[in-house]
Order: structure tokens, then C-alpha cells, then sequence
């Protein structure tokens, strides 16, 4: 019991921070269909900018801050004068990611070089909850909670706002959404901007406890690329979802099956594809 | 990686034309040498590339009456790469000697390549057992260790020394693990402690709470064997779920290696490993090695570091001890196996027939010492064998250590 209690609330965690990361993704492919290979970047990304910023000010939160600033303006960039010359053409943009993602890769191998490293804990958030034999550290438990006050806050901008009327416009039809007078460009790059922001976010929010090191920018990716498939591409309840699959299946897969933890993994993900090629919240 | 290798080329190519100013007539000893300096693995590479610098620097690129000639490579951590630098070294750069190799996969893809080649190699860091047991090359010789080498020493002493009686251990999911997992149960086991549970990690995990959530309370002590951010991770999550200071932590040395130690916090302290280095190792001979280093590259030591100072010390013993006549590799490989150099950092080291160094196992606890986290040495083994006490045309007898 004690056992089961502790595994599926680090699945919750795991699924926390994947729905950073996956929402970012599924926007960003909602209203641009890009399948932006270097979405993990701007993971690593924001956890080098924390660290950094952190080291020097010794604030954690400016550190957040600035790396969240400091990625969008990054994503936006690169979308504004690279990946919008190549609308419409999926296979160029997508090579287009690759690129960057090798590129920022490296770079962050020249600047920061190769040591791994991890963000200080908050000071009030050390130490663990413990409730009978059930031990959860308090910070996995924060992540849990801020993920899903992001996310109760994309769903009030994305269902409430005419921000969010004009983002699910065009993830349901760009062409007609530019004819009604939605700058379907400017969106564009707002939204791949915030996705790669978010992005950046998990980044951070999982430094105290993954921290920042070489390839984690490829590590979590196929993660997201799951839990967006699962989901729905473009949607952000089926990236809900499908983070909550992926988290708790990575998790006692982990845990249970070890040799098969790929395994456990994908075969949902084929599953779902089968049954329902959109996903569970995607539509054609 | 590219800019690190410009440099290198630059500074090969200025070392030979000082050589053309001298009167030197043979031409220069070339030395291949590979590591990943691009990648994950980048910054392991970067410290092995730094010893051997640092002592080809204390020599003058000199050696045997000859000019040294570096060319470095990069392997990308990947075997096939490896064997394709292996080959350009080797075809068309045309070195004498060869050194370097991080990952034992590679160890394994270059040996096959070596040995038809006849082309002497060092291996410094590589560390699969086999490589000097079962599938032994003699044109290989190892300069590092062998992964259950330490862990013989260990395990005997988790149950003398440290009273550690059940144990559950986490590893790495590859050779490396297995191997240091099954030296250590060895001499445990025999010594009459009990391995409760072995927890395999894939190399590729970030998260330890689901292998965390899985440790019985009540077990003596946490043998963990990770390396590079895993180990940073695994510190951090083991304090995080409550078990620092209820489950004695002890390990492989590349748990609390210097390559990684400096970036860990307190959760790190008290944590016991076995290696045959540690940069606080306190002979004079380490003092002055570590004193340097960290003048130069602004780091400690780590046991990457280490290898290929040593390595490359022993790699131009040989040299010397051949008069540079390098071109006849039989030769040189015979005196690679023969020479001892001694004021090692590491101190006291010799080969074994079979390749493998016989060197001092340090059993080594985290400290804080002047605000720094060290591997405080507070035990010693003498002169440990790969086999350890047992002998060698037994335990070659026996299968390799696995899962």
C-alpha cells in the first residue's frame, strides 16, 4: 500500500513535469504544425539560465524568471526569422529544429561546458512529508501543485480569453482563422514563444532534483512526443492526459518491469494510435 | 570540441617545428589519442585530454631523444566512432602508440581492431574486466583498473571493518555495474553478508524515486555504483526521500568521484567508496599533481584526470626505455609491460602478466574539509590484484560477473 501510494504520487511528479514540457510541444504544433525537435532544448535551456543567473544573485526565483524571459525570447526569435520563412512546409521546418537543437546543443557544451550540476533546493521546501511509512519529499510535492496551477491557468487563457479564442481558431483552421483577421503569423510566434517558456519552466522546476547536465536536452523529449501523441496533437487537455498516462506508466514500469520499461512506455502510445489515430483529444 | 582540437593540432604542429630547430634527426614520436570531447560524456574526456597535457607539458614533449607528436580525436562516446578515428589515426596519421578510450563498449570495439594492427594501445580509464582477463590483447595495456578490482577489497571491507551485514544495491544496467555489483557481493557473500536486493538502473534514468521507494528501512547499508549526473541525481533523491542518515550510503568510487563531487552538497558527506585514487590522497607525490592541476585547469583532480597523467608517464617510461624506437612496436609494448615509474599520484603501481595494474585500493568517506567536499582516505589496501586473493587460472575459469 505504502508502496503504491509513494510510486503513484511520483508518477503525479513525473507527469508534472512532462505536462510542462508537452504543452509547450502540443501548442506550438496546434497552430503551427512544427514538430519542434528542439523543444528539449529550451528544457536545458532554462535549467543553464537559472543556474547561472542563480550562482551569480544567489535567488532562485530571479534565476526562474530571467531563464523563463530568456528562453522566450529565444523560441521567438527562431520562429520570427527562421521557422516562418518555411510555413507550410513541415519536412523543411522540421530539419530546420533538428538544426537548432544540435546547434544549442553544443553551444551549451562551449559555454557552460560539461559538468553536470543541480539547483538549490528552496530552503522551506527541504525535507519530506511523512505520513506513516509514506516518505514524499516536499518539493516533489510543490512541482506537482505548480504544474497544475499552470495548468488550471492555461485553461482559463485558452477557454476563457480572446487570446485563447484566436489560439484554438487556428489550431482548428489556420486559413480561416487569417480570413476572420487573426495575424496568424504574430500568433504564431506568441505562442511558440510561451511553449518554449513553459518548456524552460519544467526545466527549472525539475533542476533542484534533475539538474542540468549534457544530452538531457534529448532525454525527456521522447517522453513529450508520447504524451502528445497519446493526447491529441494541439490539444492541451489531451497533453493533460497524456502526461498523467505517461507519468504513472514510466513510473511503475520503472518499478515493476524494469527490463521492459521501453516497452511499457510505447506500447500505450501504439495502442492509443491504433484505436484512435488522432489521439484521445485530437482532432483530424 | 572542434576549437579544443584546433588548438591541439596548433600546438602538435608548433611542437614539431621547435623539433625541426633542434638538431633532431629521427622525426617525432606520434601518439593517437581519443576521447569523447563532444556529447555527455564530453567533460570525463576533457579530464583525461587534461592529464595527459599536463604531463606531456612537464617533459617538453620530449621523449627518447625524439620530439612527441599528439594528435587527439574525438570519439563521440560512440564505438563505431571510435573505431573510425581508430582507423584514420592508425591508416593515414600513421602514430606509433596509441592511448585514451573512455567508455568500455569502446574498449571492447577498438580491441579486435588493435590486435590485427599489432599497434600498441594504453588504456587509462577503461575498465571492463575482461579486457585484461578472458579477452586479453597483448598488444593492450591497462593503466586504469578493472571494474570489480576495488569492489573485491570493499566488499570484505563493508562486513570487517564498516559491520555491514545486509546490503541493497542500485547500479548502472551495463558491464560496469555488473561488474562492480559482482566483485562486491563476492567477498561480501564469502565474508557472510547478505545482498538483499539488487536494483538495476538504465543508464538512461534521471528520476531514482521509483528504485528509491523500493529500499527496505530496515537494510544495514546502500551499495549505489553511478557515475557523472546519475550520481548527482542518486545523492540528491536519496537525501530527498529520507534515507540519508537511516541507510548507511557506501559505493563504487565514481559514486563520489572529484568529476562530480564538487557539484554535490552536504547530502554527499559520509558517504563511503573504493577507488585506487582519491585527489586528497595525502603523499606528496598527489599533493604537487593535485596542486598543479588545479593551478592549470582550475579544478580538482578527478580519477579521469589521474588516469592519463599516469597513463602518459607511463607511456614515455617506456619510451625512454627503448631509446624512442618506437617504430619497433613489439618492443615498445614489451616496455610498457616492464617499466615502473614510480612518484605515481596514485601511488605504488606495477603490471600484472596479464595487463592489469596491481595498485593500492583507497576506501575513501566524504568530508568537508576547508569548505570542500574530499574523498578523505581512511583505509588503505595494499598492492590489490584484479583477482584479488584468488588465483588467476581459477577465476579465469569461472564466467565474468553479471546481472
Amino acid at each position: 500500500m505504502t508502496y503504491f501510494v509513494v510510486q503513484s504520487l511520483n508518477g503525479l511528479f513525473s507527469a508534472a513535469l512532462l505536462f510542462l514540457i508537452a504543452s509547450g510541444l502540443t501548442l506550438a504544433f496546434g497552430v503551427m504544425r512544427i514538430v519542434n525537435i528542439a523543444h528539449g532544448s529550451f528544457y536545458m535551456l532554462g535549467v543553464y539560465v537559472a543556474y547561472t543567473v542563480a550562482a551569480r544573485t544567489s535567488s532562485l526565483l530571479a534565476g526562474a524568471l530571467l531563464a523563463l524571459f530568456v528562453v522566450a525570447i529565444v523560441g521567438f526569435l527562431m520562429q520570427r526569422f527562421f521557422l516562418r520563412r518555411f510555413a507550410s512546409q513541415p519536412l523543411a521546418q522540421m530539419m530546420m529544429t533538428m538544426g537548432f537543437a544540435l546547434f544549442f546543443r553544443d553551444a551549451a557544451l562551449m559555454l557552460w561546458g560539461g559538468d553536470p550540476f543541480t539547483l538549490p533546493t528552496p530552503r522551506w521546501l527541504t525535507g519530506s512529508m511523512e505520513i506513516g511509512d509514506i516518505v514524499f519529499p516536499w518539493y516533489r510535492v510543490f512541482v506537482i501543485v505548480v504544474a497544475a496551477l499552470v495548468g488550471v491557468g492555461l485553461w482559463i487563457v485558452n477557454d476563457r480569453t480572446l487570446i485563447g479564442a484566436r489560439v484554438r481558431a487556428t489550431v482548428d483552421d489556420p486559413e480561416i482563422a487569417a480570413a476572420t483577421g487573426i495575424n496568424v503569423a504574430r500568433l504564431s510566434g506568441g505562442v511558440f514563444a510561451a511553449g518554449a517558456a513553459l518548456a524552460a519552466f519544467g526545466g527549472v522546476m525539475g533542476g533542484p532534483i534533475l539538474g542540468g547536465y549534457p544530452g538531457m536536452d534529448f532525454e525527456l523529449l521522447p517522453l513529450a512526443f508520447v504524451v502528445v501523441i497519446i493526447g491529441g496533437m494541439g490539444s492541451l487537455k489531451g497533453a493533460l492526459i497524456g502526461a498523467i498516462v505517461v507519468g504513472m506508466i514510466d513510473n511503475f514500469g520503472k518499478a515493476l518491469v524494469p527490463e521492459l520499461s521501453y516497452f511499457t512506455l510505447f506500447a500505450p502510445m501504439v495502442l492509443v494510435l491504433a484505436l484512435k489515430p488522432t489521439g484521445l483529444y485530437g482532432r483530424a | 570540441m572542434n576549437a579544443v582540437r584546433a588548438l591541439l593540432l596548433v600546438v602538435a604542429v608548433a611542437a614539431t617545428f621547435i623539433s625541426a630547430q633542434t638538431n633532431d634527426t629521427r622525426p617525432p614520436i606520434k601518439i593517437g589519442f581519443m576521447v569523447p570531447l563532444s556529447g555527455g560524456n564530453a567533460q570525463n574526456g576533457r579530464d583525461i585530454l587534461n592529464g595527459f597535457l599536463m604531463y606531456l607539458d612537464e617533459i617538453g614533449y620530449r621523449a627518447g631523444g625524439r620530439q612527441i607528436e599528439l594528435i587527439v580525436e574525438d570519439d563521440e562516446a560512440i564505438p563505431a566512432v571510435g573505431l573510425t578515428k581508430a582507423r584514420k589515426l592508425v591508416e593515414r596519421d600513421e602514430v606509433h602508440v596509441m592511448a585514451g578510450a573512455l567508455l568500455s563498449s569502446t574498449g571492447y570495439a577498438l580491441a579486435p581492431y588493435i590486435t590485427s594492427m599489432k599497434i600498441p594501445m594504453v588504456y587509462p580509464v577503461v575498465s571492463a574486466d575482461d579486457l585484461t582477463q578472458r579477452r586479453r590483447s597483448e598488444w593492450i595495456v591497462r593503466t586504469g583498473w578493472s571494474g570489480s578490482q576495488p569492489n573485491h577489497a570493499f566488499g570484505e571491507y563493508a562486513y570487517q571493518k564498516l559491520g555491514i551485514r545486509s546490503v541493497v544495491t542500485i547500479a548502472l544496467d551495463y558491464a560496469f555495474g555488473w561488474e562492480s555489483v559482482g566483485g562486491f557481493e563476492r567477498t561480501f557473500a564469502a565474508a557472510g553478508g547478505r545482498i538483499r536486493q539488487k536494483l538495476w538502473v538504465p543508464l538512461s534514468a534521471h528520476d531514482f524515486a521509483p528504485y528509491l521507494a523500493q529500499i527496505p528501512r530496515d537494510v544495514d547499508a546502500v551499495y549505489a555504483l553511478l557515475l557523472g549526473r546519475t550520481a548527482l541525481q542518486f545523492m540528491r533523491q536519496y537525501e530527498e526521500f529520507g534515507l540519508k542518515g537511516r541507510v548507511t550510503l557506501i559505493g563504487g568510487g565514481t559514486t563520489t568521484d572529484e568529476h562530480v563531487l564538487p557539484f554535490m552538497g552536504d547530502e554527499a558527506i559520509g558517504t563511503v567508496t573504493a577507488l585506487h585514487y582519491s585527489a586528497a590522497l595525502d603523499t606528496p607525490a598527489n599533493k604537487a599533481f593535485a596542486a598543479t592541476y588545479r593551478a592549470r585547469f582550475k579544478k580538482i583532480p578527478s580519477y579521469y584526470s589521474e588516469s592519463m597523467y599516469t597513463g602518459g608517464k607511463w607511456l614515455i617510461a617506456a619510451i625512454n626505455a627503448i631509446d624512442g624506437r618506437v617504430e619497433d612496436r613489439a618492443a615498445l609494448v614489451e616496455a610498457l609491460r616492464r617499466v615502473r615509474p614510480s612518484d605515481l599520484p596514485r601511488g605504488p603501481m606495477e603490471l600484472d602478466a596479464y595487463g592489469n595494474p596491481i595498485e593500492n585500493v583507497y576506501i575513501r568517506r566524504v568530508e568537508r574539509v576547508n569548505g570542500e567536499l574530499q574523498n578523505t582516505v581512511i583505509d588503505t589496501f595494499p598492492r590489490v590484484s584484479q583477482f584479488w586473493t584468488f588465483d588467476p587460472d581459477r577465476y579465469l575459469s569461472e564466467p565474468l560477473y553479471e546481472r
